[in-house]
């Protein structure tokens, strides 16, 4: 009996993530804060120990083909890395006009005719004057990748969307809603109700990205009130671009009211040997306490935005500035950091 | 204090900008999260203070930087700004305003359309998705507004913050291809039909015609044709007024009297896109004033190196004692780490663009809220074109 429990808990733990069961992970985020990146690095995350996961993206600006070092993505899902212990994430660049060429292809064997329509331009007008014809276009491929199966077998794992930036997700999301108010009845109807209903469903999470900051933070705070209106899945909050507090409490209070001692920092700066070159008495001591007083500023900033976002009650995750700046290499350590909290 | 003496960069000095009575309008742009409609009004509010009249136009503020500047609402008036008083005292001052995009679509329809049209087409499902959406009508919004403050002429300053588009390059697109799309061929073939009147306008008219019809009925299903003909014709009759203006807009902005500053923060895809733009920009013939570089991080003691500070507290922790200088020196040395990684993006930036002005503004530990924060930003961006 012991020995049954064993296992079953093992073959648990194997994959115990926050998001077990969900397929399609959305992520989003205000300009600037990563999120791109994160989508990325969720991506590998997802993939590591033998999966196969497919990475998105809907904005037209090869983002990903930069962060994996290849060459811009046509529109066909193409392999772009490998992840730990085997797994591989692909990747597909979705532009709304192939997309709507194959919509059309899939659904009524129009290819030809589709051709035509997209040279008297049907694609830029359904991009100018109904946006929601466009993100049905968009968010349906990632549904079908979600459903899609190779055989008996899933074609992916997972899907992750790189999506529009917070401001634009719950309408980019709300196909359904934004499509009725255009086609109420109609096979364009059919099929975003059917994107809806994998949006909709568990297998669904949207999650957001953001940095300490109080406009992001505020984003992310109305993103997801806005998302939990409408009825659409809210997932976690992936806190970017986190640094170290260098001071413990006392310090960080001192520090922000103004209180250290000139005379014990002057004191340690000379024990460093630090003489040379540096007037470790007045103005570098000084400056130096700006600096600390202004380190204890961002800090105590920080934590009120962590509050807010705490009041949210979704998982969140911590990832690292990475003081090198964004590579190929730093993905996979922030995709490790993604596993090791459970996002993955 | 200038944190960079290897290159022979022109400084941008914002207040010759801001004091040059031939520039009427001056335009904010970059990418999404740079810091673009702080910018735009900690310049109108420089500006203003230093004796121009000006107005400053946002699309989407932060909701406590629009407090700040005392807006509460998207009404699309500009509305005088407490607290600011130009050198000559009352009567001068800063203005500001927040776009109404669809409201400001809508007063083109009205403008363009007898009453009865007018009705018709802003009751259509498609106009209503077409003026409430964001791929592009904002951008075109915008430049509308901008046209009609510039035509009003009750402004001698216009500061305008760009719409928060993935690219900077969208705003520059968007009227046009908004323009390009209301005259396109797929518009004339669908409201040509609807020109042989009454309830004939799924009349096949060609062969072509047919199949085409045919494919669009099977895709979209025949009401949401029959919406599309109806809209469409509706707006046939205010078609060139809309690309007039398109175009009207265009030529105002290539026109000396406007000044393009390229906003950035010093990250590489910030400064890419500002590379793109600057470019771009130039193409256009498009005058281009600066660069702001917002969020820079510095210190005071720059002789004191990274590498050096952070040697330093390492060797304090080994000893164990002095743990506030140990704090203190890996603080600062992973500033100086910020620091130099910045230089080392912005330099890409200059080498690539060696001739556009740079102005930079230094990192505040918290974001604007007051008129106080915004004036330190414009002393901040003007101090660093005399450093």
């Amino acid at each position: 009996m012991s020995s049954y429990r064993d296992t079953s808990l093992k073959q648990v733990s194997a994959r115990d993530t926050d998001w077990d069961g969900v397929r399609l992970h959305v992520v989003t985020g205000k300009g600037g804060t990563g999120k791109s990146t994160t989508a990325a690095a969720l991506a590998l995350a997802l993939a590591a120990g033998g999966r196969r996961v497919l990475l998105t993206e809907v904005e037209g600006r090869q983002g990903i083909a930069q962060l994996f070092d290849c060459p811009p993505l046509p529109y066909e899902e193409r392999k772009v890395a490998v992840a730990p212990d085997g797994g591989d994430v692909y990747a597909l660049a979705v532009d709304p006009e192939e997309a709507l060429l194959e919509y059309l292809q899939m659904f009524y064997n129009l290819r030809q005719a589709g051709r035509a329509l997209t040279k008297l331009g049907v694609v830029d007008f359904a991009t100018a004057i109904a946006p929601g014809l466009r993100d049905v276009l968009l968010t349906g491929k990632a549904a079908e990748a979600v459903r899609r199966r190779t055989g008996e077998v899933r074609s992916y794992d997972a899907v992750v969307m790189d999506a529009p930036p917070t401001g634009r997700i719950a309408r980019f999301l709300n196909v359904n809603a934004e499509v009725a108010g255009l086609a109420r009845v109609g096979p364009i109807h059919t099929h975003a109700e059917q994107v809806m209903k994998v949006i909709r469903s568990p297998e669904t999470a949207v999650h957001f990205v953001t940095l300490l900051e109080e406009m992001p933070v505020q984003e992310t705070v109305d993103g997801i009130e806005e998302l939990r209106r409408l009825g659409l899945p809210a997932g976690g909050v992936v806190i970017n671009m986190v640094r170290p507090s260098r001071l413990d409490k006392r310090t960080l209070d001192a520090a922000a009211k103004g209180r250290l001692d000139p005379a014990e920092l002057a004191l340690g700066l000379k024990a460093a040997g630090l003489e040379a070159g540096l007037d470790t008495s007045g103005d570098t001591v000084q400056a130096l306490l700006d600096e600390l007083a202004d380190h204890a500023t961002r800090i105590n900033l920080e934590r009120r935005e962590r509050r807010k976002l705490a009041r949210l009650g979704v998982p969140s995750y911590d990832l690292p500035l990475l003081p090198d700046g964004m590579d190929l290499g730093g993905l996979y350590r922030l995709a490790a950091q993604l596993r090791a909290q459970g996002a993955a | 204090m200038r944190t960079s003496g290897r290159n022979v960069q022109p400084a941008f000095g914002v207040d010759g900008l801001l004091d040059n009575r031939r520039i009427r309008i001056i335009v904010c742009c970059g990418s999404g999260g740079v810091g673009k409609t702080t910018t735009a009004a900690a310049l109108g509010l420089r500006a203003a203070e230093r004796g121009r009249d000006a107005v400053v136009l946002t699309v989407d503020p932060a909701r406590r930087l629009a407090q700040s500047m005392g807006l509460r609402a998207l009404d699309n008036t500009p509305r005088r700004v407490a607290g600011v008083e130009g050198p000559d005292g009352p009567g001068t001052g800063l203005h500001a305003m927040m776009l109404d995009m669809k409201r400001t679509f809508d007063e083109i329809v009205e403008a363009h359309a007898d009453p009865h049209r007018a009705e018709q087409i802003l009751a259509n499902p498609f106009y209503q998705s077409l003026s409430s959406s964001f791929a592009g009508t904002q951008e075109y919004m915008a430049m509308e507004k901008l046209g009609q403050l510039r035509h009003s002429n009750a402004w001698d300053l216009i500061v305008v913050d760009t719409p928060p588009s993935r690219s900077a390059l969208d705003f520059l697109d968007a009227p046009r291809r908004l323009g390009r799309f209301l005259d396109s061929r797929f518009l004339r073939l669908m409201s040509a039909p609807a020109k042989v009147g009454g309830k004939t306008y799924l009349r096949v008219l060609s062969a072509g015609m047919g199949v085409f019809t045919g494919v669009l009925t099977k895709v979209l299903g025949a009401q949401v044709l029959k919406d599309i003909q109806t809209f469409v014709t509706a707006l046939d009759s205010i078609f060139g007024g809309f690309r007039e203006r398109a175009e009207a807009t265009y030529r105002l902005l290539q026109a000396p009297g406007t000044a393009f500053v390229v906003v950035a923060a010093p990250e590489r895809d910030a400064l890419r896109e500002a590379s793109y733009f600057v470019e771009r920009l130039a193409e256009e013939r498009m005058p281009l004033a600066g660069l702001v570089v917002n969020r820079v991080h510095r210190s005071k003691v720059p002789q004191l190196s990274a590498a050096r500070s952070l040697a330093a507290a390492e060797s304090l922790e080994e000893g164990g004692e002095h743990a506030l200088a140990t704090a203190a020196l890996r603080l600062h040395g992973e500033r100086m780490q910020l620091a130099d990684r910045e230089r080392r993006l912005r330099e890409r930036f200059t080498s690539a663009h060696p001739a556009v002005p740079v102005a930079e503004v230094t990192a505040q530990p918290e974001d604007v809220h007051d008129l106080g924060g915004l004036r330190r930003i414009g002393s901040d961006m003007a101090a660093s074109g005399r450093r």
